[in-house]
């Protein structure tokens, strides 16, 4: 099976040249293979939001290439980073990072907002994959009442919306119950039966045992330190 | 509906749920910039129209005006002089006026009075300005009194009230017959107050008037123009004052507004990078915050502007009143004739929405360059 995404002698520097200079990647070499659940577990500090944001098009690397299908998206202006993390990726951030003050079905049309499609069917869209994350009731509700679970789940149905290829989740469980990890995980499953590649961190041993999971990747000091 | 057209739509819903999070703030600040547009635009609706009308008056005023002085007072004229000025070449026409003021001490006021050229008033008849049936309570058919300059009293009969294109100048004035007129103020036959002549050729009125003052020492020449000239000069110097005030608020204002748009908050920042990191383009990012500062400049333009037209329009400029006009004791009740004048509109336009909007802008242009990956700190 060929990978989708292929990063070769990645690394990254923070404040390069300055007196804290400091490298979150020293040089990556990795392929994430589609269609499959790839999970980057270490320690805290080790890198791993650091290369979520290379893989995803958040940011570009300091050196190294990352290629997407046979592109080198490494070297691109902004502009097609977006392009691409637009068609390409959606993300379930940390602390998902709703948009406080409006509402959950807002929250979840904002990424297709700039594609222009009509109002209506993108609104039926938004429903329809509330429901299937069983937030239907609550699609009017402000996105700060929700809780925890809740929120996960509308941020989910916001990276699903432009029906992107790639799920990038950071600590998806972090906040959860072992109940919620577990539903976290059914999605997961999910999604990847309808044929999408999934990327994760993860500190949960539940999740880097589960089943569902295709494939772990161990960091260590912006290294990588062991696949399987 | 098009891509682009269901892209604004979901812009302009976005927006207005933006503002509406707001919405204290927000409302706030749709007020303090409906006043700034109110004064504004009121200011420049009310010296506009008003200009507009001294003109009207003064277009029907003579364009060379003769007074005899006396020792450097205005006095009496002969009507020899009349035969004089006529006998001028270029002089087209010249007739002797008779008007003057007359306090009218039940009222406190003081009226023009004037035997009109263009209308025959009937001798113990009067036709009066609006303010002065005001003034006096008076109705058709009403009988007003004075005292003449003997002591004796005269009686008139209001026989009609003024309704003039131009309530400014017709306010206070008190039409008579020249019997009446001279009888009040005991003035001889064959004296006038002034002389009004008008010139054959327009642009020759300067030749004429020299030509005039060389046959006639011991005048003095008032031209029209000169009059509008001096009119004009007033109202500059007294709008340049109001825009001296006006441009404290302004300010005041476009501080407010920056402070406002570049104190852009952790919160609105991290929201900049959430729409970036999902997508969303830099220019997206601006086009949306750009809709929110239109959403608001929009409203208070429209509002404020149509606020300054019932104010000028319909109420007569109350706010305005006492600094912009007032040479009369009775203040005329005022109809300005409404007007839109595009290029105005466009320069209130650009002088209060554009501004607002940059200052919205400005910042928000450097927080969307911020890298989208700081979201996921
Ligand atoms: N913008 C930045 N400026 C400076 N240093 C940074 C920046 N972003 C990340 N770092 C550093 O890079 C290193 C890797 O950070 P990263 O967030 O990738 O770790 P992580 O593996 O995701 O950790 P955790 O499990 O705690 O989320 C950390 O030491 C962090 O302090
Ligand atoms: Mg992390």
């Amino acid at each position: 099976m060929t990978a989708m995404i292929t990063l070769a002698d990645v690394k990254k520097a923070f404040n390069q040249g300055r007196h804290n200079e400091f490298w979150a990647l020293k040089g990556i070499d990795l392929a994430i293979r589609a269609n499959a659940v790839t999970v980057f577990r270490g320690p805290s500090g080790s890198g791993k939001t650091t290369l979520l944001t290379m893989v995803g098009a958040l940011a570009r690397p300091t050196s190294g290439r990352v290629r997407l299908e046979g592109r080198d998206i490494s070297s691109m202006p902004e502009r097609f980073l977006t392009e691409i993390r637009r068609s390409t990726f959606g993300f379930v951030f940390q602390n998902f990072n709703l948009i406080k003050g409006i509402s959950v079905i807002e929250n979840v049309m904002i990424p297709a907002y700039p594609l222009g499609r009509p109002h209506g069917r993108l609104k039926a869209r938004a429903l329809e994959l509330l429901d299937q994350l069983e937030m239907a009731d609550k699609a009017e509700a402000r996105a700060e009442w929700l809780s925890g679970g809740e929120a996960q789940r509308a941020a989910i149905a916001r990276a699903m919306i432009n029906d992107p290829r790639v799920l990038i989740a950071d600590e998806p469980t972090a906040n959860l119950d072992s109940e919620r990890s577990a539903q976290f995980l059914a999605i997961v499953e999910r999604l990847k039966r309808d044929g999408r590649t999934l990327l994760m961190t993860s500190h949960d041993p539940m999740v880097a045992e589960a089943p569902v999971v295709d494939h772990v990747v161990g960091m260590r000091d912006g290294r990588v330190v062991e696949t399987r | 509906m098009t891509g682009w057209a269901s892209r604004q739509r979901h812009l302009l819903d976005f927006a207005l749920s933006s503002l509406n999070r707001r919405r204290a703030k927000n409302l706030g600040l749709l007020a303090v910039y409906t006043l700034v547009v109110f004064v504004l635009a009121s200011v420049m609706l009310f010296s506009h129209a008003i200009r507009g009308e001294a003109r009207l008056v003064l277009d029907g005023a003579p364009e060379m005006v003769i007074q005899k002085l006396v020792a450097g007072r205005h006095d009496l004229i002969p009507a020899g002089h009349l035969e004089a000025v006529r006998a001028i070449r270029g002089v087209r026409s010249a007739e002797g006026r008779l008007w003057g003021y007359l306090f009218d001490p039940t009222a406190a006021a003081n009226y023009t009075l004037m035997v009109p050229r263009e209308r025959e008033v009937a001798p113990g008849t009067a036709v009066i300005g609006s303010g002065v049936a005001e003034a006096r309570d008076a109705a058709i058919g009403d009988t007003l009194s004075f005292r003449a300059h003997d002591g004796e009293l005269v009686q008139f009969t209001v026989a009609g009230t003024l309704d003039s294109d131009s309530a400014l100048v017709s306010a206070d004035l008190f039409l008579v017959s020249e019997t009446d007129f001279r009888r009040l103020f005991g003035i001889p036959e064959g004296r006038f107050t002034d002389i009004a002549a008008s010139v054959r050729n327009p642009r020759e009125v300067r030749t004429v008037a020299e030509k005039v003052d060389a046959a006639l020492p011991g005048t003095r020449i008032i031209l029209r123009d000169e009059i509008l000239r001096t009119y004009d000069s007033v109202f500059d110097w007294r709008e340049g004052m109001l825009l001296v005030l006006l441009a404290g608020a302004v300010l005041s204002f476009a501080i407010l507004a920056w402070d406002k748009a570049s104190g852009l908050s952790a919160e609105e920042r991290r929201e900049i990078g959430v729409l970036k990191a999902v997508g969303w383009e830099t220019s997206d990012v601006i086009r949306l915050k750009s809709m929110e500062g239109m959403v608001i400049s929009l409203a208070a333009f429209m509002a404020g502007y149509l606020l300054a037209y019932l104010h000028v329009f319909h109420l007569g400029a109350p706010l305005f009143e006492p600094v912009l006009k007032g040479w009369s004791v009775l203040y005329p009740d005022f109809r300005l004739t409404p007007f839109v004048d595009e290029l105005q509109v466009a320069t209130l336009f650009f002088f209060t929405v554009f501004p607002y909007t940059v200052a919205t802008v400005v910042p928000i242009w450097r927080a969307a360059t911020v890298d989208p990956d700081m979201v996921m700190r």
